[in-house]
């Protein structure tokens, strides 16, 4: 019989969309779905996760020690409720991919990464080599400690469901690690791993100030969120967060723009599986065009403001 | 304080990986292998704690087949003191390794780990955080930056997380995973390419540590993923506007 605990991710006022992805891949096993909210101050989002479809009960774990999301009690915690399952999943975000390995190990099972297909219940597809290959798996572990690409699956609507809440205790602080600082980007735009649009520089845009001037009113046009190349990212035009690629953010909206981004592997390995992606390059040799439905060559300082224009 | 930094020979970054015959296996015989990246971070890292005086030795470890010593010579070059191979011809799932780590780490007592946070091959970003839960120590993954107080019992490491960053106050020991803007990885020079050839290199086996690498995992296929539709260069903005707004529909 398979049961499954989603672990989901939250800030303790919000459940983040990831949650909902996973849960689709939750669907794609079969089975009885439980889904944990682990936190402080998270009622909010035991609220918005007992709505979610499919979901036959929401366990909630309420503790000072698991506020901050750290790893080391939130894999303690999952650890001393794993028996009851055959599957534990949770998002292949910073979040997830933070804890689940320290879970797995305390279970003494492998864990499966990033998946991006479900192929039967003890079996995955996932990327690898940045996603130039697809490598299916198969566990003979007893429990099934699996981290899913949120962009590989349609989100669940956020209601529908009426699940019961079952409070459960929570683990001993372990102390090994608490956050002394938060820096969080604030903006009014869509998360760039859940947005329709994504608007994307690369160091083709040569500075910080045009990363701004050109980009900025194209996504504002679209309503789009801003991404940006390693490259972009390393030359300072914009923060770590804005990262797509191998090491960065996956994404897979309707409309990917790649702005004087030449398309790296692991930059594709990121964006490649967009519904449509235009790029705007000047070099025409440049690998971007190699996977783009609509190519634009020219220079991007006249093409972008042009682009804003007509929309 | 001893610091532990395990490197993996992983397909040469800019070679684009294939799969063999029967897809059955990634094909890499024949082609130019190198330090996984993340690891050349971690590296960096551990010489630079040593440089500021934080650090007394550096050790370098890797796992897998014989030609792991040309990855653990590479480590030397750049400055590591010694290095041990764990050597098998088994493929080593990342809890294996996590385990082989922990035996060493028993024997060799560091202060601290610092692994790359995955490895470009098969991308699972995992044997660091098992390598922390194993031993029960504490973990930050993703780091950006360090910060060392000498003498103190925890270290500040500020990490990249969805969003933004994160710093954390880490008790030591510790496992570290590296991020990319960490630092930027020197470049070994001739003559110490040299003096690393004279380094102590220990080779021991899996099953002189006691673990047992059995795979967990069986890999049924490997494939390529479907290939995009050949896309088209239109002429000017108009024609890109009407092409998104009539053809695909996305705005």
């Amino acid at each position: 019989m398979t049961q499954i605990l989603v672990i989901a991710e939250h800030d303790n006022l919000h459940l983040k969309a990831a949650t909902r992805h996973v849960l689709s891949a939750a669907q794609a096993l079969g089975g009885a779905i439980h889904v944990l909210i682990a936190g402080f101050g998270c009622e909010s989002v035991v609220a918005s996760a007992s709505q979610l479809p499919g979901v036959e009960q929401v366990l909630h774990c309420e503790e000072a020690s698991l506020a901050e999301g750290g790893a080391e009690n939130l894999a303690q915690l999952v650890a001393t409720l794993a028996a009851e399952y055959t599957h534990i999943l949770a998002p292949a975000t910073a979040f997830g991919k933070n804890w689940t390995p320290r879970l797995a190990a305390l279970l003494d099972v492998a864990q499966i990464s990033d998946i991006i297909r479900v192929d039967g219940p003890d079996t995955f597809t996932r990327p690898i080599y940045a996603g130039s290959l697809w490598a299916t798996l198969r566990s003979s572990d007893p429990i099934k400690v699996v981290t899913v690409r949120p962009s590989a699956f349609e989100a669940v609507p956020e209601t529908g469901g009426a699940a019961p809440v079952l409070q459960r205790p929570g683990v001993p602080d372990s102390r090994l690690t608490h956050r002394t600082g938060l820096t969080l980007t604030h903006s009014s735009r869509p998360e760039l791993e859940a947005a329709r649009v994504v608007v994307s520089g690369g160091r083709g845009l040569g500075s910080a100030e045009n990363y701004q001037a050109l980009l900025e009113p194209l996504a504002d046009k679209l309503n789009a969120a801003l991404g940006a190349s390693r490259a972009a990212v390393d030359s300072g035009y914009v923060s770590n967060d804005y990262q797509v690629g191998q090491t960065g953010k996956i994404v897979a909206p309707d409309l990917y723009l790649a702005i004087g981004i030449s398309g790296a592997i692991q930059h594709l390995a990121g964006m490649k599986s967009s519904r449509v992606i235009v790029a705007i390059n000047k070099d025409p040799d440049a690998p971007i065009f190699g996977v783009a439905d609509y190519g634009l060559v020219g220079d991007l300082h006249t093409l972008v403001p042009a682009l804003t224009a007509a929309l | 304080m001893k610091v532990l930094v395990p490197v993996k020979r992983v397909l040469d970054y800019n070679i684009k990986a294939r799969a063999n015959a029967e897809g059955s296996a990634v094909e890499l015989s024949g082609l130019k292998m190198s330090m996984n990246p993340f690891d050349e971070i971690a590296v960096e890292a551990a010489l630079r704690l040593k440089e500021a005086g934080h650090a007394a030795e550096i050790i370098a470890v890797s796992c897998g087949v014989t030609a792991c010593q040309e990855t653990l010579r590479t480590a030397m070059a750049l400055g590591a003191d010694r290095s041990i191979l764990v050597q098998t011809d088994m493929e080593l799932e990342p809890l294996a390794v996590a385990k082989l780590l922990r035996q060493l780490i028993l024997r060799e007592q560091p202060g601290l780990v610092i692994c790359g946070k995955q490895a470009i091959d098969d991308d699972s970003n995992q044997t660091g955080q098992m390598l922390a839960a194993l031993l029960g120590w504490a973990q930050a993954t993703f780091a950006s930056r360090l910060d060392f107080t000498p003498g103190a019992s925890r270290v500040e490491v500020t990490r990249e997380i969805d969003g933004g960053l994160e710093t954390l106050s880490v008790a030591l020991p510790a496992v570290i995973t590296t991020d990319l803007r960490l630092n930027e990885p020197r470049y070994a020079t001739l003559p110490n390419i040299m003096k690393a050839k004279k380094k102590p290199l220990e080779t021991l086996t899996p099953q002189a540590l006691g673990v047992d690498v059995t795979p967990r995992l069986q890999l049924l296929r490997v494939a390529e993923p479907p290939p995009r539709k050949g896309g088209v260069l239109v002429s000017d903005v108009a024609q890109l506007v009407d092409k998104l707004k009539n053809e695909v529909k996305v705005i």
